[in-house]
């Protein structure tokens, strides 16, 4: 695994270059690691004026409560929600769907995508359009969809999955895992039908900058946020 | 000395708008406090109701702490600026229609009522950032968008999570609005009173300078 800097100071620079969302995601969450994550979420939320995703490690509604307390506006849930459905349907209703995010990571098997968990260590043996589908109806605001085949291939989103899921369901769904060009966050939206497109190892190794891809994709005639006024020009 | 102070009444989380104020407010000589005494209320130099939750929740437990009372004179006769956001600014409505009927603070006259999209493709809650229309100019857009070196048909955007729309009744009290299917109100303003119904603290650099527009106010 490689180290890409400080959390807090690299989603300080990601929304100043445009990053219209921040999306935390400990995948080697652990008990131990709570506390220095609550300490990340909180000193983010001091320096970054935009919305704040995190998850990993959550296991039960009070473990969502202290995350949006430490200042996250969405909590994604994944292990745990496979684990409880019911823990969806608990925190949408106390907190409101907007804040909860249901995180699915999918990998191909021989008739279809299944759901894994354990940071994708685990088969849990669920159809991942059915699991979205069931994560909707209890609750969830959002699905985070990630592909474990593409995930860190710089090959782009799995848009065969991307756009089953996105027509299976009546809430927003962010596309991650694959991201390799410029074009592949266009796919992400146009083919895949992806609400948001999530990036992190293109931005984190300067491969690609937020700038150069909301340029790119509004050239393409997709509706996005466009900082209309620079830092500088602000007094 | 300027006194700044965001109302707690139990409306959930209100700690983003507490950091946002606190970046623009990076000041020795400016008190930034989360409050529900009355005390400080009554002393502030500028007030904010934030407003997480839905409109019955947030205006009972409004009610329930009394503050409203004290509210009234602090803003309606005393005349200190005052700003709602999101729910903070639907209770400034005559009534509110989310499950069930529920009266407002009727200092801006209007209903609170569910969006209705006419597209079905549109979700709800409306989510996400959106283009600002800036329907009239009052002195306040006037500072804000001076601030951030904008005119008011530059493409400016402001992030948004609610499912009601407040309706107002009179024209001239609508401001900024957005689109989502019907038409959002987004800014509303009269005389010190002004709400939103975009979250300024998530608003990155645009929001930031709404808020220090904000607390440049001067009570008159």
């Amino acid at each position: 695994m490689k180290d890409a800097g400080d959390p807090v100071e690299q989603a300080t620079i990601y929304s100043r270059e445009g990053a219209d969302e921040i999306t935390f995601l400990d995948i080697t969450a652990t008990h131990q690691k709570r506390q220095p994550m609550l300490e990340v979420i909180k000193k983010t939320a001091e320096n970054c004026f935009v919305p704040l995703t995190v998850g990993g490690g959550i296991r039960n509604i009070s473990g969502v409560t202290e995350f949006l307390l430490a200042g996250a506006d969405k909590v994604s849930i994944n292990s745990a929600a496979i684990k409880n459905p019911n823990l969806i349907r608990e925190s949408s209703r106390k907190f409101g769907s907007q804040c909860i995010v249901v995180a699915i990571d999918a990998k191909k098997e021989s008739n279809g995508w299944n759901v894994f968990i354990n940071g994708g260590r685990v088969d849990t043996g669920l159809d991942a359009v059915e699991w979205a589908k069931r994560a909707e109806a209890l609750g969830a605001g959002e699905i985070l969809l990630t592909s474990m085949d593409k995930d860190g291939t710089k090959t782009g989103f799995d848009l065969e999955l991307t756009s089953i899921i996105s027509n299976s369901i009546n809430i927003p769904l962010i596309a991650s895992g694959g991201v390799g060009s410029l074009k592949d966050f266009l796919d992400g939206i146009k083919v895949g039908g992806a609400s948001a497109v999530l990036a992190a190892s293109v931005f984190h190794f300067k491969e690609i900058t937020i700038r150069e891809v909301k340029n790119y994709l509004k050239s393409k005639n997709i509706n996005v946020r466009m900082d209309n006024f620079e830092k500088e020009k602000y007094e | 000395m300027k006194k700044i102070v965001i109302i707690d009444y139990g409306s959930g989380n209100i700690r983003s708008v507490f950091n946002a104020l606190n970046n623009v407010s990076n000041d020795k000589a400016i008190d930034l406090r989360v409050s529900s005494a009355i005390e400080d209320i009554k002393s502030a130099s500028h007030i904010i109701l934030p407003g997480v939750g839905s409109f019955k929740s947030c205006i009972s437990g409004l009610k329930k702490t009394g503050i409203h009372q004290h509210l009234k004179n602090i803003v309606l006769e005393n005349r200190v600026p005052f700003l709602g956001i999101c729910v903070g600014m639907q209770m400034l409505a005559t009534k509110g229609f989310e499950n069930g009927e529920f009266s407002g603070l009727n200092w801006i006259k209007g209903e609170v009522k569910k969006i209705n999209p006419n597209s079905n493709k549109l979700k709800i809650p409306h989510m996400g950032w959106n283009t600002l229309k800036f329907e009239k100019e009052t002195d306040f857009t006037r500072k804000l968008l001076k601030k951030i070196k904008s005119s008011p048909t530059d493409e400016i955007t402001a992030y948004f999570v609610h499912s009601y729309n407040f309706k107002i009744k009179d024209e001239s009290e609508k401001i900024v609005t957005t689109n989502y299917g019907e038409e959002i109100t987004a800014m509303v303003s009269k005389e010190n009173i002004i709400g939103t119904q975009f979250h300024p603290e998530k608003s990155h650099l645009f929001g930031l300078a709404f808020l220090q527009t904000f607390i440049e106010e001067r009570q008159v």
